[in-house]
């Protein structure tokens, strides 16, 4: 496992990864917690996993198909209800880039 | 009224005489839940009106005689969708979330004539172990309102002991079922993984997440199972095997039963007065006429790190969707998608649910996958190759279902692994998806210590049989909180 654990400025890294921003005091606090939780993490070194398969998922089927069918939805109005911001019945969100931001 | 001295069937049988209307029942609940909840702060929202309407129907169209559920009063956890109620997780990212859909389990709620009381309080997206992530209120435990109920289904465990709803729905990924049961004294059951649909629950760890009843007695249990079991097209994940009467093996003989007691969940860690109720319950089990034996779960211990690693990296990717576009909140004065994205999620979010995001994120990245989330994968094996293992020789594994009782308000939030380290003894059934169940097994200092049953992969059955029959042996589920003296 890596010998430095995490520092500020790879939670600040992650946290962007993440779409999520933190003040200076709140990155030195989550960095404190991130160090100690993923300072627990490493007593996983520890156990012999050579050859050991992983499981990523329990369920006792495999492939769940059915036949692809088309149904009416007449929900329009429901759902752009929850939409925080909409135009003309449309979801209205703000420009992808404007001047003074650096949208990617 | 409460719901302290009747059971499912009492109440039923008084509803199919027409001892009690459905409309009173409804009414009575409602009453006695804005006195009590008063007091535990256990319900987020209300159904009211709706749930009064769909009583008085219940009434005009008469009681089935053949469905114990029909009329009863249910609470439903807050990350499980309901249809035109609102729906948070206890999130301010979700306040004003009114589903357009129900939950395929709610559906079945109501095609099978439950009453609908409300949504209850939790950890915020089902991450924590005693409510207080909630982002909108601290519920108490009604057996000492200065501590928590457990979490993440705390709402729904202090509403069935408070006695305002004899039947509330919650789910687990990690033991949000079974400790919050444990912390206020009532039966909370994890499914096997793929008994019940998870079509509308909110997704937090999609490989380990369950819904699951909490109820006041063993077969009020099992019967709020077989309501909600099952195969659905809706989720792949859900099992096509047949659904057994859960309720069926419910003799209280469980004569020649091979139990094991693994030593790791009886080691330093546990509150001495924990394994006291728990060496008093593996005798009760012996005088019934069954063995219990000590075995080793050896890699048991390694449960806590390696679900946080693989809860947090699903929790990272679930909830990727809250971005402040279609629904949920979104930050105001933002200049461009970006901001929309950021700032909707940094002032949406909690503290603790975003650093489980940041966790999974991490957890994920490149240069950590190997390291973190690869062996994970690979501990998540050899935790189910160890019950596996004791499987081949017993029927079930008992044990306590967490390490301590009830705690004070307060006393654990600042400290994240000290929290994490409550899911300990509950964690390592959800990595192998197996089924489990906390049932009322004595007290400490006044407060309640739940059992743990955990059963071979879809045999719930085996579970309700020996809780059902402990149950029978004990009177500890006839114990009632007195809420300061009100009751």
């Amino acid at each position: 496992m890596a010998e430095e654990r995490i520092n500020a400025e790879q939670v600040a890294h992650v946290a962007g990864l993440a779409k999520l921003e933190f003040t200076p005091d709140q990155l030195e606090t989550f960095t404190g917690q991130l160090e100690k939780i993923i300072g627990m993490f490493e007593e996983l070194s520890t156990v012999d996993t050579e050859g050991v398969p992983v499981t990523s998922r329990v369920t006792d089927r495999h492939n769940a198909l059915r036949e692809d069918v088309a149904v009416k939805s007449d929900e329009r109005a429901a759902l752009l209800a929850n939409a925080p911001e909409t135009a003309n019945g449309l979801i209205k969100v703000p420009a992808i880039i404007d001047e003074s931001g650096d949208g990617e | 009224m409460d719901f302290f001295n009747q059971d499912l069937t009492s109440l039923h049988s008084d509803l199919v005489a027409k001892k009690l209307s459905a409309e009173e029942l409804t009414k009575a609940t409602f009453a006695n839940l804005k006195q009590t909840d008063a007091k535990i702060d256990s319900f987020l929202n209300l159904n009211e009106d709706a749930a009064l309407a769909a009583a008085k129907a219940l009434d005009a169209k008469g009681i089935n005689a053949e469905n114990v559920l029909a009329g009863i009063p249910v609470g439903v956890k807050d990350n499980i969708v309901t249809k035109d109620l609102t729906t948070t997780a206890a999130s301010k990212m979700l306040e004003n979330f009114v589903p357009v859909y129900n939950a395929t389990v709610v559906d079945k709620m109501t095609q099978n004539d439950m009453i609908i009381v409300g949504k209850t309080n939790m950890d915020e997206f089902a991450m924590g172990g005693s409510t207080e992530n909630s982002a909108f209120k601290v519920t108490k435990n009604p057996w000492d309102v200065s501590r928590v109920p457990g979490g993440s289904s705390g709402g729904s465990a202090a509403a069935v002991a408070a006695g305002i709803v004899p039947v509330a729905y919650g789910s687990d990924t990690g033991g949000s079922i079974r400790q919050p049961a444990s912390f206020n004294g009532i039966v909370g059951m994890k499914p096997t993984y793929g008994r019940v649909s998870r079509w509308g629950l909110i997704a937090f760890g999609s490989s380990l997440d369950q819904i699951g009843p909490m109820t006041r007695t063993v077969k009020d249990n099992a019967a709020a199972l077989n309501l909600i079991a099952g195969n659905d097209v809706h989720d792949g994940t859900s099992s096509e095997r047949e659904v057994p009467d859960f309720t069926a093996g419910l003799t209280g003989d469980i004569k020649g039963m091979k139990i094991a007691l693994p030593k790791e969940y009886m080691d330093d860690g546990i509150d001495p007065k924990v394994r006291e109720v728990i060496k008093a319950a593996v005798k009760q089990f012996e005088d019934l006429g069954a063995t219990v034996e000590e075995v080793s779960l050896p890699h048991s211990r390694y449960g806590v790190s390696a679900y946080y690693i693989i809860a947090s990296s699903e929790a990272s990717s679930n909830l990727q969707r809250f971005d402040g576009i279609r629904y949920g909140f979104r930050a105001k004065d933002v200049k461009n998608l970006e901001d929309v994205y950021v700032r909707s999620r940094s002032e949406g979010f909690g503290d603790e649910v975003k650093r489980r995001i940041m966790l999974g994120t991490f957890s994920l990245s490149a240069g950590y996958y190997d390291a973190y989330f690869h062996k994970a994968g690979q501990v998540r094996t050899m935790i189910i190759n160890d019950f596996n293992k004791a499987f081949e020789d017993y029927d079930l594994i008992i044990g306590p279902t967490a390490p301590t009782p009830a705690f004070k308000i307060g006393d654990e939030i600042s400290d994240p692994i000290t929290m994490y380290m409550n899911d300990v003894l509950t964690i390592p059934v959800n990595l192998a998806g197996l089924p489990g169940m906390s049932i009322p097994a004595g007290f400490a200092d006044g407060m309640p210590v739940g059992l743990q049953l955990i059963g071979k992969s879809f045999d719930e059955s085996t579970l309700y049989k020996a809780g059902y029959a402990f149950e029978q042996a004990t009177d500890f589920h006839q114990a009632t909180p007195d809420l300061g003296g009100q009751h």
